[in-house]
């Protein structure tokens, strides 16, 4: 802190070999004490890897060499194993993403923040559990005493988050190092873990961010660098990179943003697959979906009812987006299960092109299921692991009649064309498709009995925002290209607002705030409408 | 642990824990009953004459009038209605009954051989644990060549058939090395060979599950970050990855028991032990309907009590149990 500047971490020529892969190509990077280096790129662009080679759990498989490799002034390319032991915890604290699979749910939280205290400190174990206490206090957590005895399945994401930092910065390491630290919580609990963590930047440590989403990382970044297929591409002070990015790769993150960007913008590179016949094929302008009034409460045993939707009305013009945001518990997803016809409601409606639907039994709803379509968050776990992609789309083309794909060649060769899928993917289990090509997939098979209306339940939350703007993108050609209406739930206020219409905001199960979306975003009326848009992650460019 | 650990809800926590004792203690009065019952008409489908079973079986020439007084003796003269319920009643009020080819009161006889046979089923039960963990811990440290390894082994251990694996230690270390008696004496040398016979196969089917989720928690996100805090390997083992491991394990291991003591009949037969097993098959044998009886129930309550004990262990390994 008071010494002199002595670099957090240095490393130069780093390179990481997974057998023969090469993973990470002369990387070469310096964080002075303090301040914070935000590592940007896509999936498999090496990151992770990286962050993980600095404190030498880069895998038993994996070979690690560099030119320089020195944390707190010490070269740690000649560690022992008990030496690296010695440096993890004490001098690096190390915040893996999604805080649920990074606590081990079989232990109290207090005793996985305790364990960085028993494994470097001669402290007695009254002496750290008070320290837990204090820790839990400072990363933000009510009730200390009461957290430090849950389990972190008992807590929400974002408490979660918070006592995954406190066992990183319990011996107040000189380096943190936080590896997509926000990326699976809402926007305004992301905020405050963001906030936290520039409060210990503040107080001195440095700080290694790692992320796929540079507006994430604008607001605490001083200096940014871009890796991508193993290599830094571009580096350089935040507010430059940012502004004035030099590499076409940065270019293409910056633009996939989808913050500030105008509906109907293109977020990703790449010629327009179809001219866009501007909404010519939706004449009509009665609501092709009206839902009045719904309501639905959820009873739980022992413990008090849960009015998880209350009151919610709303109506979808014919090939409009009604954009829903709102965060976990907001009450989206149980609306799209009663548009679905999943969830009955107790009460309220639902119609569909003028005519009941959510009143028919399932019977009466069957003739007219293939008018709506859904796709989810997670497309993987709704594939059949079983069927081939084709299969899976002969399935959906023929309502289930059948599985073979020779019966449907030419309609399948059709939607994998429509979604830019390449055709000899026909053959390939889901299971080997990358995350945006399944996400791809699930919209094919949405397509497949030529529905009006799609629910799209937070189809791009986790995908990279390179990959996310792919899929915006195809969603908007398809939209007017098919005349498709869209029902677009996502906790993402910039998605909601790149993609919609108009929005409905919702919190706690009620609609705090509807209609078109700039008039809403521009000049919003109710607090939590405020709240969500100064925490929706924009590109901050400092001017 | 963690001190001033404060559990929420904690005001109905006890009176929770009386209807889960309740309820296990209603089921398992249910199961006796359903067993006590399946056996008394299952007993009487086997062709032949119970009275003659009395009388020391068919060798024994008894006359008729012989025959017609253990009839009367015994109550089989009355309706099947009648015998059932005075059976129940009998039952519910501890009376097993006297065995028909011992002679003694079938209580008696059981509490002779239940010492042995559960030393056995205990002792095979924590071998095959010990076995299972350390293949388990070993083929983690070494790589995907030891997990083929202990894959392999695993499945041919659990794959083997008791009386094989008996005759076969037998062979190896009676017959040949002549380290081990063939026959289970009162020594603990004795003990040796039925032991392994019961706890291998258990070991390579405990083994299989416990290796798995020992495989899953070294590999989590939260041994990485245990690691990143400067734990070692031991100590990513000792306190995150052994109790992943256990869960699957505990909550065999309450069926798993079950198994070795019907494995038990098998193996005391081979290695001429006495215990439950052995009684078991001559009574069986002999049509000794009480001994059957009597067996059959302490059996099944043995289960009911270990299933219990097993989902006592599972909620004390896994606090997510009640209070999701």
């Amino acid at each position: 802190m008071t010494e002199p500047a002595r670099p957090a971490f240095e490393v130069a020529n780093l390179n990481v070999f997974f057998g023969a892969h090469h993973v990470v190509r002369d990387v070469s990077l310096r964080l002075e004490p303090g301040s914070c280096l935000a590592l940007v790129g896509e999936s498999g662009s090496g990151k992770s890897v990286t962050a993980r080679a600095l404190i030498g759990l880069a895998g038993a498989r994996s070979t690690v060499r560099a030119d320089t490799m020195v944390i707190s002034g010490r070269d740690v390319r000649s560690l022992g194993q008990r030496a690296w032991r010695k440096l993890r915890g004490k001098d690096v604290g190390f915040i893996l993403q999604d805080a649920l699979t990074s606590l081990d749910p079989l232990r109290k939280i207090g005793r996985e923040i305790d364990d960085t205290l028993r494994l470097h400190t001669t402290l007695s174990p009254s002496q750290r559990a008070g320290r837990v206490l204090e820790l839990l206090e400072a990363v933000g957590l009510d009730d200390p005493v009461l957290r430090a005895g849950q389990l972190s399945g008992e807590l929400s994401g974002g408490m979660r988050q918070r006592a995954l930092i406190a066992s990183a910065i319990a011996l107040d390491p000189g380096l943190v190092i936080a590896d997509e630290p926000t990326t699976a919580l809402d926007a305004t609990i992301a905020a405050q873990v963001l906030d936290l963590l520039g409060e210990l930047r503040r107080q001195g440590s440095a700080m290694l961010m790692i992320s796929h989403d540079l507006a994430a990382v604008s607001r605490v970044a001083d200096t940014i660098a871009v890796m991508q297929h193993g290599r830094v591409v571009e580096s350089g002070p935040a507010q430059r990179v940012l502004a004035d990015p030099e590499h076409e790769y940065t270019r293409r993150l910056l633009r996939a943003i989808p913050a500030g960007k105008p509906r109907h913008t293109r977020l990703s590179p790449g010629p327009v697959r179809t001219p866009a016949p501007a909404k010519a094929a939706v004449s009509a302008t009665a609501p092709v979906l009206t839902a009045s009034s719904l309501a639905k409460t959820f009873k739980a045993r022992g413990r008090a009812d849960f009015a998880a939707v209350s009151n919610v009305g709303f109506q979808l013009l014919p090939g409009h987006t009604l954009g829903v945001v709102g965060e976990s518990g907001s009450g989206k997803t149980t609306t799209a299960r009663m548009v679905l016809g999943l969830l009955a409601p107790d009460s309220g409606s639902v119609e569909l092109f003028g005519k009941p639907w959510s009143k028919l039994p399932e019977s009466g709803r069957r003739p007219n299921r293939p008018l709506l379509g859904a796709i989810y968050q997670d497309p993987l776990s709704s594939f059949d692991p079983r069927m081939s992609v084709g299969k899976l789309l002969a399935d959906a083309l023929s309502s289930g009649a059948t599985r073979n794909p020779r019966a449907y060649s030419g309609r399948i060769a059709e939607l994998l064309g429509l979604v830019g899928l390449e055709q000899t993917l026909a053959t390939r289990n889901p299971e080997t498709l990358s995350g945006g090509q399944r996400q791809r997939l699930a919209i094919a098979r949405a397509l497949a009995p030529n529905p009006r209306v799609l629910i799209c339940d937070e189809p791009v939350s986790a995908l990279d925002v390179s990959i996310q703007a792919q899929v915006l993108d195809l969603l908007d050609e398809l939209q007017r290209e098919l005349g498709l209406s869209y029902l677009f739930i996502s906790h993402d206020l910039s998605v909601i607002r790149h993609m919609s219409d108009h929005v409905l905001v919702m919190q706690g199960g009620v609609v705090v705030e509807s209609g078109a979306t700039e008039p809403v975003f521009s000049n919003p009326q109710h607090p939590y409408t405020k709240a969500l848009l100064s925490a929706s992650p924009e590109l901050v460019t400092g001017e | 642990m963690t001190p001033k650990t404060a559990p929420p809800r904690s005001t109905d926590r006890p009176l929770k824990a009386v209807y889960w004792v309740l309820g296990k203690i209603g089921g398992g009065v249910f199961v006796l009953w359903a067993v006590a019952t399946a056996i008394f008409f299952g007993i009487r489908m086997i062709p032949g004459d119970p009275a003659q079973a009395i009388m020391g079986g068919p060798g024994s020439q008894a006359s008729a009038e012989a025959l017609a007084q253990a009839r009367a003796d015994y109550g089989l003269d009355q309706p099947l209605a009648v015998q059932y319920f005075s059976q129940l009643w009998r039952l519910a009020t501890g009376d097993l009954g006297t065995s028909y080819s011992l002679k003694i009161p079938v209580a008696e006889v059981l509490r002779e051989l239940v010492p042995p046979t559960l030393t056995l089923a205990v002792l095979a039960l924590l071998v095959a644990w010990v076995l299972a963990l350390a293949v388990a811990t070993a083929s983690i440290r070494s790589g995907a060549v030891g997990r083929a390894l202990a894959s392999g082994l695993e499945i041919i251990s659990a794959a083997v058939p008791h009386f094989w694996l008996a005759s076969v230690l037998i062979m190896l270390f009676s017959t040949t090395l002549g380290w081990l008696p063939p026959v289970s004496t009162q020594t603990p040398a004795g003990l040796v060979l039925p032991v392994a016979t019961l706890a291998l196969p258990l070991a390579g089917f405990l083994g299989q599950v416990m290796r798995d989720s020992m495989l899953d928690a070294h590999t989590s996100s939260f041994a990485l970050s245990a690691r990143a805090r400067g734990e070692s390997e031991n100590g990513v083992l000792l306190r995150h990855a052994l109790r992943h491991a256990a869960l699957p394990g505990i909550a065999l291991s309450g069926w798993a028991f079950g198994s070795l003591l019907s494995g038990a009949v098998v193996v005391e037969s081979i290695f001429a032990r006495p215990g439950l097993g052995r009684s078991l098959l001559s009574a069986v044998t002999a049509r000794d309907i009480p001994m059957v009886t009597g067996v059959a129930l302490l059996s099944a309550a043995t289960y009911v009590v270990i299933m219990a004990f097993s989902d006592v262990a599972e909620r004390l390994a896994d606090p997510r149990i009640g209070t999701a």
